[in-house]
């Protein structure tokens, strides 16, 4: 079975990166949470498969009755789905600010690049730098 | 508005922050004092608290002979200096940040001088590094103090790092840290094959700091911090940082001929050259900064001798000039206060108005320019006696003193005089004295100075012999006294004052003709730096301007290319192995599953629509939450589940504000060709790395662990649970922060974009 899934790993993770590398914020997003539950289940089936009782001590018993599923990595992936969560929806409110103010969400466009790559004047458009028109 | 404020009559408020504050410099002064007989008997004070032991690194503390007079100066200086600033500043702004910063100062400074460990000294030896570029740029609202604090900072930060490299390599040849036992191997380590690296990274660090030439002229450029921090730099700290270590390193390292000689030509060369220079400026402060250079140099000069003459010369100079210094600089910034100008063309007269500080003033200049009677003629004796019987280059070091004392005299003059006598100019005629705060410092000081010259063998006694006797063996009787008797270092000093005299009626044309010559030079050190910092930040620029030019696709290509080759080279002839062992088969569930992942992913990298994207990803997170669910995680399952929705939910609410996918203009063919071999270069080695994972035997100690603790240690069922907030909860605040933080930036973005 840890065969399959690792492919599927590697099939996901090549997908999320084809996703992020096309130069579309959107389709950027959509990559990184498909690279967010590829790598959770990266690391669910690094801690193997063999046993599928969930990890649970039974009433009156002091150890679970053996075999039970690795406990560890499933403490790991739930915090990591958890901050996913949040990088994902941070990265969402992201996208529409950007869109917001540059009215674009194609990233090669210049207002993302410094087109002066090369010269004297390293100053060119700073898409992270304070927005003029910002009240703060 | 400062000197409005005065010229009315009206004394300013002393700042109350200030005067209570001056509490600390005393009462340090006066836990040392109390140490002071003891020291005198002989006695060394120790304190040791281990750190980092296998660092080497204790904190580790000494008081001695050396140390108790430089922590006298210190905190004596630091005490007047604080006193007087709580009048000067008054009216400048942040004044709560100037006395953290100038007691934090004076604290690093005092750790220097005390502490008994290298690595530990040179700590404290960053901190005042930080500290003075923040009492230098002070006023930081102005361009020319932030680019010379700017200065200070690159030039005394990047001699730290050499001297770092000394302290290192020292360490990695085995030598001990604390000075104790480092001073018992000195044989070893001059004779030690990487003596002269330990004793050139040692030395650019003491040169950088203590303004030695070629790194001398951030020192002058640092006068453009309020006066009592350049008082305080100048006098008592910072750029006697360099010459204590100097002198604390003498027993373990001073004594070769490289020391010496090397020593003896540096400082000989910047007392000169910040002689010569001191006769050029206007600027009262600026005078008396280049005679901090040359004050500077001469230290420099005795440090590298070995006898107990040439170290009784440095020590005995140090308390002069710390004396003469720190009154001149308080007074001539009593002058600026009070009148709004430190340029000697205007100034005049201010004898009348400003008889107590003009006193003080008399006081200090006849030492520096080493009248009998005066402590400073004291200490001119003891320096032409030094300087002849330095072992190298007696007659360059008698030369060199000589020259730059009859400048310096030349200087004192040109301080006392142009200010305080002739006619009162007629703006200035409503200036009055300053109060007492800022007049009690150049008095005792001006005091001290004709009183050390009256008894000098108390003080030599009481101050000199401990210090010379903490840094060199033998203990050899020093006695400074008033006459000597006729001897050449008598005519020497009375060659001094005749030669400086002659100066001194000179002035007006040495002067132009000096700064002639330095307008003409084609090559000079601040030059230099200029330029190497210009082409350095535009390098830097353009650098910045290749490897960050803000293309998404770049860096992440990049970042992708990177770790194909730095993984896969290693990676690629396994490959074939990996691929035969894996069985590839499971249960027709897991089959089941495999293939919904895979269609779902297919679905979410081809889709031109966004719902059929936003199905996709549902099917790719319904699809892993199934996996959790099959194999033993319901927990995560559901939160999978859970979340997944979520995200869906906010994915949709925000696309529908967007605009739509498909009218988004797709890359070139050449270029998703590129991208896809990319990503599935990438694919391909995590998949089999994780193949090749599951081949080796798992580890599952720490989940016995954990299996055996739930229960017994933590009363929980659910390991699970219990790993997140019990054995792990640390971890589980921190995402909890992640998640907190994440969502206000998000609310505030948001609310951002509904205002406009």
């Amino acid at each position: 079975m840890e065969p399959l899934l690792a492919i599927s790993v590697g099939v996901m993770i090549a997908g999320a990166l084809y996703l992020m590398l096309s130069g579309m914020l959107v389709r950027f997003v959509f990559g990184f949470v498909l690279m967010g539950n590829a790598v959770n289940l990266l690391i669910f089936t690094a801690g193997r498969l063999s046993d599928t009782a969930p990890p649970l001590i039974a009433p009156g018993r002091t150890l679970p009755a053996e075999p039970v599923a690795n406990a560890l990595p499933q403490a790991l992936v739930l915090t990591a789905i958890v901050i996913g969560f949040a990088m994902t929806l941070f990265l969402l409110v992201l996208l529409y600010r950007t869109y917001d103010r540059t009215r674009t969400l194609d990233a090669d466009q210049p207002v993302f690049v410094n087109e002066q790559a090369g010269t004297d004047d390293p100053a060119g458009p700073d898409p992270d730098g304070p927005d003029p028109k910002d009240p703060a | 508005m400062r000197s409005e404020l005065s010229q009315t009559g009206k004394v300013p408020d002393c700042c109350r922050a200030g005067l209570f504050s001056s509490l600390l410099p005393l009462g340090l002064f006066v836990l040392l004092c109390l140490a002071w007989p003891r020291v005198v008997q002989g006695h060394m004070f120790t304190v040791h608290w281990n750190w980092v032991p296998s660092l080497d690194l204790a904190l580790a503390f000494r008081l001695d002979g050396l140390g108790l007079l430089f922590g006298l100066i210190i905190t004596m200086t630091g005490f007047f200096v604080t006193l007087y600033a709580s009048t000067y500043m008054a009216g400048y702004t942040q004044l709560g940040r100037f006395f953290v910063y100038l007691h934090g100062f004076m604290l690093a400074m005092l750790g220097i001088v005390l502490s008994d460990n290298l690595l530990l000294l040179f700590i404290f030896w960053e901190a005042t590094t930080v500290l003075s570029f923040l009492l230098i740029g002070f006023d930081h609202d102005q361009a020319g103090a932030r680019e010379n604090a700017r200065q200070a900072l690159l030039i005394t930060g990047g001699g730290g790092l050499f001297l770092l490299m000394g302290i290192l390599l020292l360490k990695a040849a085995g030598f001990p840290m604390t000075f104790g036992l480092l001073a018992a191997s000195g044989n070893l380590v001059r004779a030690h094959a990487l003596y002269p690296a330990f004793f050139i990274c040692i030395l650019v660090g003491v040169m950088t700091k203590s303004g030695q030439v070629p790194f001398h002229f951030w020192l002058p450029n640092a006068m453009r911090a309020p006066t009592p921090i350049s008082a305080f730099l100048h006098a008592a700290t910072m750029v006697k940082a360099g010459i204590y270590l100097l002198l604390r390193l003498h027993p373990a390292m001073a004594g070769t001929p490289l020391w010496t000689g090397t020593l003896v030509l540096i400082g000989g060369g910047t007392a000169l050259w910040g002689a010569i220079q001191a006769i050029g400026p206007c600027d009262l402060k600026r005078v008396l900064a280049y005679t901090t250079l040359m004050a500077l140099g001469v230290l420099t000069l005795f440090a590298g001798g070995q006898t107990v003459l040439s170290l009784t010369a440095a020590t005995t100079f140090l308390m002069v000039h710390a004396l003469y210094k720190a009154a001149l600089f308080l007074a001539v910034g009593s002058i600026d206060h009070q009148t709004g100008t430190r340029d000697l063309n205007r100034l005049g007269g201010l004898m009348k108005c400003m008889p107590l500080t003009a006193l003080a003033v008399t006081g200090a200049t006849l030492s520096m320019a080493g009248f009998p009677l005066f402590f400073g003629f004291i200490g001119k004796e003891i320096m032409y006696k030094g300087a002849l019987a330095q072992e190298m280059f007696p007659v360059f070091a008698t030369i060199a003193t000589l020259v730059s004392n009859a400048l310096m005299t030349a200087v004192a003059a040109v301080i006392l005089i142009t200010p305080f006598a002739g006619p009162l100019g007629g703006k200035l005629s409503l200036v009055c004295e300053v109060p007492w705060t800022m007049r009690l410092g150049p008095a005792v000081m001006g005091v001290l100075g004709v009183m050390f010259g009256i008894i000098p063998e108390w003080v030599s006694a009481h101050l000199i012999e401990p210090a010379v006797f903490a840094i060199h063996p033998d203990r050899e009787e020093i006695r400074l006294v008033f006459f000597h008797g006729i001897n050449l270092p008598l005519l020497l000093s009375i060659l001094t004052l005749s030669l400086g005299a002659l100066i001194y009626g000179f002035r007006s044309p040495l002067r132009q003709g000096l700064l002639t010559v330095l307008d003409r030079l084609w090559f000079t050190f601040p030059g230099l730096y200029q330029t190497g910092l210009d082409r350095f930040l535009t390098l830097a620029g353009r650098f910045t301007s290749i490897i960050q030019n803000g293309s998404l696709h770049i860096y992440l290509s990049v970042i992708i290319l990177v770790m194909i080759a730095a993984v896969g080279s290693v990676w690629l002839p396994h490959l074939p192995g990996i691929a035969k062992t894996a069985p590839l088969s499971g249960p027709w569930i897991a089959a089941g599953l495999f293939n919904f992942i895979l269609i779902s992913t297919a679905v979410v990298v081809t889709a031109r629509h966004r719902i059929l994207a936003i199905g996709g990803l549902g099917g790719v997170g319904a699809g892993v939450a199934l996996v959790f669910l099959v194999f033993g995680a319901p927990d995560i399952a559901l939160t999978q589940l859970l979340v997944e929705t979520l995200t869906l939910i906010f994915v949709s609410l925000i696309l529908l504000r967007l605009p739509p996918l498909e009218k988004a203009k797709p890359p070139s063919r050449s270029r998703t060709l590129r991208n896809a071999g990319l990503a599935s270069s990438a694919g391909l080695i995590i998949a089999t790395l994780l193949l090749a994972t599951l081949q080796t035997p798992l580890d599952r100690s720490l989940t016995a662990f954990f299996e055996t603790g739930s229960m017994v240690a933590a009363h929980g069922r659910n390991i699970v649970n219990v790993i997140l907030v019990d054995f792990r909860s640390f971890d589980t605040l921190g995402e909890i922060t992640v998640v907190v933080l994440a969502a206000w930036a998000g609310v505030n973005l948001i609310r951002r974009a509904k205002e406009r």
